[in-house]
């Protein structure tokens, strides 16, 4: 039976309760203590500078080549914290409601309400550290809003505070690296977890520069090793983000939750070809101030993909805002799985307005007049003409968003100040992740999951700005004190040796599997492989899902996996610096995943949040959740191959929010 | 569109290295660079080849990792974009094209276009930081206002993605912009004002350590920086570490 | 941290060059300012360019500046030679394409080239003039007072008069191809000194850039003028 540790108590008070109760390892006894950390984006940078700080000895991985380049760095728009700074009714408890209805209550109320605790205290440790916000002129933080709230919350550096934070984070990890509390190993990738008496004790790595396959012990092992959104080969995803640390734990024995809850950003920019690589995403914020549409009539989309038609030519009667008429309340600005189904289905009908059929438009038209008129009153210019009207708004539309608009000219050479953007759906960001308790251990003892990596606050559908929050909630202020009452048992443990037999058969496994890649005598790249999981995936198991389809997949990718192992060609040696032997071992274990995520997307029967079962949707076409028989979180055992993994239900219960179907109508 | 390709190509660290010529047919112009390395290796691999190795990963400007030397630039010809970024519209159609590694002691190649470019890491762990604990127990975040231009200054700074392109660029391999803009970032706030003094000296010392040139205000590095880091920044530097050693 | 960095740092070195190079900016002037006088060609411009030039090696002040001057020209060498040295190894492998135009300043980037052609010129020019003056033999000619004045002025006349000295058509030509260089090492020298020394402001870098370039064109054609002047007045009748 899944235990989820949740401390007794009164929602509120459960956090603090828990911080009294746990226990405590003596300074003098952490220094006896080693804990391991793969990952150095938020969650993992932020732990590792945490738990050193503390006192523990920390040896922390990335497969990137220095520990700021990971994926965290990305992340553009905020971070939410229940500040309250712009007096408009927020507050704890709000944020708590906010993401436990935006994630279509599938998520965990008390970790929920923990990550509103203390997203407070982290904005206060930014700034101590240096994270430069945006300010308003007196000095004070600035705030903006996101998608599917109703208060000002969300804290920003410009288009780039994930880079911000990450950066703040990575210096706190540097100074202890100097201090010689953390040793670094960039370009390194785990590639087993080592478990001895049935706990996690430590990883077996690969030193992507010389291949050498080394042996490392701790007491304890984290993995912050982000989301597995390149399941589907294209998403906004960086190039190196994989699951393989997850499903290795996975394949050793902690459990996978939720893995079918991905989010579809519905602002990303269009793919233009087949040999695309990755998408780009163009933040929600632009959600604020664009509109989205496609034509009313057939005949005028022809026109626009043919070039015949220039699209700002089309008459506003010609237009259909189809956002604005299906969610007259929140408009534009619906969440995210709401606004990418939504495009989806004007898509599917025909009515995408690209090359292939799959985009929108986002049109700043109608902000740039309406903030030309407002800057031309500021200007106490009377009767502007409307060129200078344009022309004043543009101004301000730079100012907002210059940085975006830059990069989608640069990637598209379209202006996106004189024609409208397009857009489309991207895999973005995966809720599922490890199954953790309330410590975020594993099922797995020892073993601990935080950030995107876990699974646990986000249910089926993340809100914007939230990411972040969590990565670094957990990194800074929860993880470094659970970690503690597992820990407590180990102060007499001494040093793990790494020359015991478990080591050694881990090691063996690591190098034949290698060996086996290496001496494959294929003949087809692997993104080959990866390109046909994606479009597998992205057809069945993406933004709508049905029965028939999702068996179809799964058993696509078991023909593929077989076809994998028979012709995949990894070129080079083992021992050097190989980034298609690093590829081919990541894109044998998203096969397996991706298996694993039809299976799981298959057996939720209902729709909820980013997960859509056709089946299951109102008259209007809207998600269907089915609370008797699905109010819980699905964790799956490995048992030999993913499709045959066993199921463990833990029953989600709410006893602070009432549970109601969304409406954004 | 058709391109003669001239990429580089070292087998490891000690090994000699030699530009290699490939021929690219059916290029299209919406491809980023590193697409268009992504066709060519696909290519070699299915020939029996070895593709070549070059560092990537968020390709869409921000990690840091891409570092083309392209046509005797820095992230190639684009301004304020990284080798990801860089489309093949800006070639012309038969265009020969040169690919390297960046070249500098103290980045030195791991193999073909891929470098080692951990030092940077080893001058922000020398002090590029605020010494704050992460308790969270720190005073709230708007007890200490800060004027909006100096907020946004250290903003500016702050914006580098430590990808190299200053030091590959600058005739002396400097690592100046990068340093400065780190310096500068931590000297605008207050709360990094308490530790500047030891901050830009230890950080300098790190900086001679690791082999890198010494500037002399050529100015390339704050054209060929995909962010538009300013020179300004050295300047506050130079400033900043005369302040602290003669007091 | 070490407490001696203004001594060893790549800083450190920096504002040495930037300091020794804006002194020897004042240099140029008041050593412009006084070679101006060669544009008076009456006799008395003669004596008291003579009398300005016994000034300037006797008075115990000029001395001490002129020493200062010497001291700064060898820092500024060693200092630009220690540079470039270190700069040189810190790329051991060259690039095969390299596009500089496209980033940078032909002059900044070849200023140990500018400033060796200019070390050059310097030696050339002292063993013209200066030693001549110290170590030749030179004619005396009487000042407005009465006293024994060297003639210098007949001494520089005559370096650029063809029928004095065979080499002065050579000689001009080389003085103003030397000024080039030396308004190149200026175009990037003046400016580079205050960023070196951290004066960089929005609000005042674009003067210094103008006051750079305004110097750099300015006094190397005034320097230039003169030998051009000499030998243009002595072969036009």
């Amino acid at each position: 039976m899944l235990d989820s540790r949740i401390p007794e108590g009164p929602l509120a008070e459960k956090w603090s309760k828990h911080k009294d109760d746990i226990r405590l390892v003596a300074p003098a006894n952490k220094r006896l203590i080693d804990v391991i950390v793969v990952g150095t984006g938020l969650a993992g940078s932020s732990a590792s500078a945490s738990l050193a700080e503390m006192g523990y000895n920390v040896k922390s991985f990335c497969f990137q080549d220095s520990p700021r380049r990971a994926h965290s760095i990305a992340a553009q728009g905020g971070i939410n914290a229940a500040k309250n700074y712009q007096n408009d009714g927020d507050s704890i408890y709000r944020l708590f409601y906010d993401t436990v209805k935006g994630g279509d209550y599938r998520s965990r109320e008390a970790n929920v309400h923990r990550l509103a605790e203390v997203s407070v205290n982290i904005i206060d440790q930014c700034v101590a550290q240096g994270v430069p916000f945006a300010r308003e002129y007196g000095g004070l933080l600035d705030n903006r809003s996101f998608g599917g709230v109703q208060v000002s919350r969300t804290f920003y550096a410009k288009g780039q505070t994930g880079q911000q934070l990450l950066l703040g984070a990575y210096s706190a990890l540097s100074r202890q690296i100097s201090k010689g509390k953390v040793e670094m190993f960039n370009r390194h990738e785990m590639m087993e977890v080592v478990k001895v008496d049935g706990k996690a004790r430590g990883i077996i790595a690969r030193n992507l520069v010389t291949g050498e396959i080394e042996r490392h012990s701790a007491h304890a092992v984290v993995l912050c090793t982000g989301g597995y959104g390149n399941v589907f080969y294209l998403s906004t995803n960086a190039m190196g983000s994989n699951v393989s640390a997850a499903w290795k734990a996975h394949k050793q024995g902690a459990f996978m939750a939720n893995p079918c809850f991905t989010q579809i950003h519905p602002t990303c920019i269009p793919v233009s070809g087949h040999y695309q690589s990755k998408l780009t995403l163009m933040s929600e914020s632009l959600r604020n101030d664009g509109r989205i549409w496609v034509p009313k009539k057939l005949e005028d989309v022809e026109a626009i993909r043919k070039g015949t038609k220039n699209p700002v030519d089309l008459s506003e009667e010609e237009r259909d805002y189809y956002l604005e008429r299906r969610y007259p309340a929140f408009g534009n600005l619906v969440p995210r799985d709401v606004a990418s189904r939504a495009a989806k289905e004007r898509c599917d009908a025909g009515y995408g307005v690209n090359d292939t059929g799959q985009a929108v438009f986002l049109d700043f038209a109608s902000a740039i007049v309406r903030y030309g008129k407002t800057e031309a009153s500021i200007q106490n210019l009377n009767n502007p003409s409307q060129d200078k009207i344009i022309e004043l708004g543009k101004g301000v539309v730079k100012a907002k968003y210059g940085n975006l608009f830059d990069m989608y000219q640069q990637i598209t050479d379209d202006n996106p100040y004189e024609t409208p953007m397009k857009i489309y759906p991207a895999v973005h960001y995966t809720m599922g992740g490890l199954w953790v308790d309330y410590n975020l251990m594993t099922t797995i003892p020892g073993l601990f999951a935080a950030g995107e990596a876990n699974f646990s606050d986000h249910g089926a559908n993340r809100l914007g700005a939230s990411a972040l929050m969590q990565g670094l909630a957990d990194g800074y202020f929860v993880l470094p004190y659970t970690i503690g009452d597992y820990l407590a048992d180990d102060i007499r443990t001494g040093k793990i040796p790494t020359d015991s037999p478990e080591f050694d058969a881990a090691e063996k496994k690591v190098k034949d599997s290698i060996e086996a890649l290496i001496n494959n005598n294929g003949d087809t790249p692997v993104d080959d492989f990866h390109r046909r999981l994606g479009l597998i995936m992205w057809n069945n198991c993406g933004m709508s899902r049905n029965e028939k389809g999702l068996k179809g997949a799964i058993s696509e990718i078991q023909e593929l996996r077989k076809e994998f192992y028979k012709k995949v060609r990894v070129p080079g040696t083992a021992d050097e610096f190989n980034s298609e032997l690093d590829k081919a071992s990541r894109v044998a274990d998203f096969i397996d995943l991706g298996e694993m995520m039809c299976l799981d997307a298959l057996t939720r029967s209902e729709s909820c949040g980013g997960h859509f079962r056709e089946e299951s949707q109102t008259e209007e076409g809207e998600a269907l959740r089915d609370d008797e028989n699905f109010a819980f979180v699905s964790a799956w055992e490995f048992t030999g191959t993913p499709a045959e993994a066993k199921l463990h239900k833990e029953e989600l219960e709410y006893k602070n929010i009432e549970l109601k179907q969304r409406s954004y109508k | 569109m058709n391109i003669t390709l001239k990429v580089w190509r070292q087998k490891g660290p000690n090994a000699k290295g030699a530009m290699e010529t490939h021929k690219m047919t059916d290029i299209s112009g919406d491809m980023s660079f590193l697409e268009m390395m992504d066709v060519l290796n696909d290519r070699l691999i299915r020939d029996g080849e070895e593709p070549f190795a070059f560092d990537h990963d968020c390709r869409e400007g921000i990690c840091g990792s891409c570092s083309m030397f392209i046509n005797g630039e820095a992230h190639g010809p684009g301004r304020n974009v990284t080798t990801c970024q860089l489309h093949m519209r800006s070639f012309k159609d038969g265009e020969t094209i040169h690919v390297e590694p960046w070249r500098a002691s103290a980045f030195p190649v791991i193999k073909d276009l891929s470098v080692d470019r951990s030092s940077f890491d080893r001058i922000i762990q020398a002090g590029g930081y605020i010494s704050v604990n992460t308790s969270g127990a720190t005073q709230d975040a708007n007890a200490i206002p800060i004027p909006k231009v100096d907020a946004e200054e250290a903003f500016d700074a702050a914006t580098c993605i430590g990808c190299g392109a200053c030091v590959a660029t600058c005739k002396n391999s400097s690592a100046m912009l990068f340093v400065s803009a780190k310096v500068s970032q931590l000297s605008l706030l207050p709360q990094g004002k308490p530790e500047s003094k030891e901050r830009v000296q230890r950080m300098v010392d790190q900086m001679d350590l690791e082999g890198f040139g010494n500037c002399t205000n050529t100015g390339a590095c704050e054209v060929e920086c995909p962010k538009g880091i300013s020179l300004t920044n050295i300047a506050r530097m130079n400033r900043e570490f005369m302040k602290s050693s003669l007091s | 941290m070490s407490n001696n960095g203004l001594l060893k740092s790549s800083l450190a070195k920096k504002y040495m060059m930037a300091l020794t190079g804006l002194f020897l900016c004042l240099f140029l002037v008041g050593h412009l300012l006084g070679n101006l006088q060669l544009f008076d060609t009456t006799p008395e411009g003669a004596v008291k360019f003579n009398e300005y030039a016994k000034f300037m090696t006797t008075n115990p002040l000029i001395k001490v500046l002129s020493y200062l001057t010497y001291a700064c020209v060898l820092f500024h060498v060693v200092d630009g030679f220690v540079l470039t040295i270190q700069n040189r190894k810190a790329r051991p492998v060259k690039y095969v394409v390299e596009k500089g135009s496209a980033n940078s300043k032909w002059s900044s980037r070849n200023m140990a080239l500018l400033g060796t052609l200019l070390l050059v010129f310097i030696a050339t020019h002292m063993q013209n003039f200066w030693f001549k003056m110290k170590f030749g033999t030179v004619p005396t000619v009487k000042g407005t007072d009465g006293t024994d004045l060297h003639d210098l002025h007949a001494v520089v006349t005559n370096f650029f008069n063809p029928v004095e000295n065979e080499y002065a058509l050579f000689m001009v030509i080389f003085y103003v191809l030397s000024m080039a260089t030396m308004g190149f090492h200026l175009q990037h020298g003046f400016s580079s000194a205050f960023q070196s020394l951290g004066i960089n402001h929005p609000k005042y870098t674009q003067i210094i850039k103008n006051l750079g370039m305004g110097f750099c064109i300015i006094v190397p054609l005034a320097f230039a003028a003169i030998p051009v002047f000499l030998y243009y007045i002595q072969t036009a009748h």
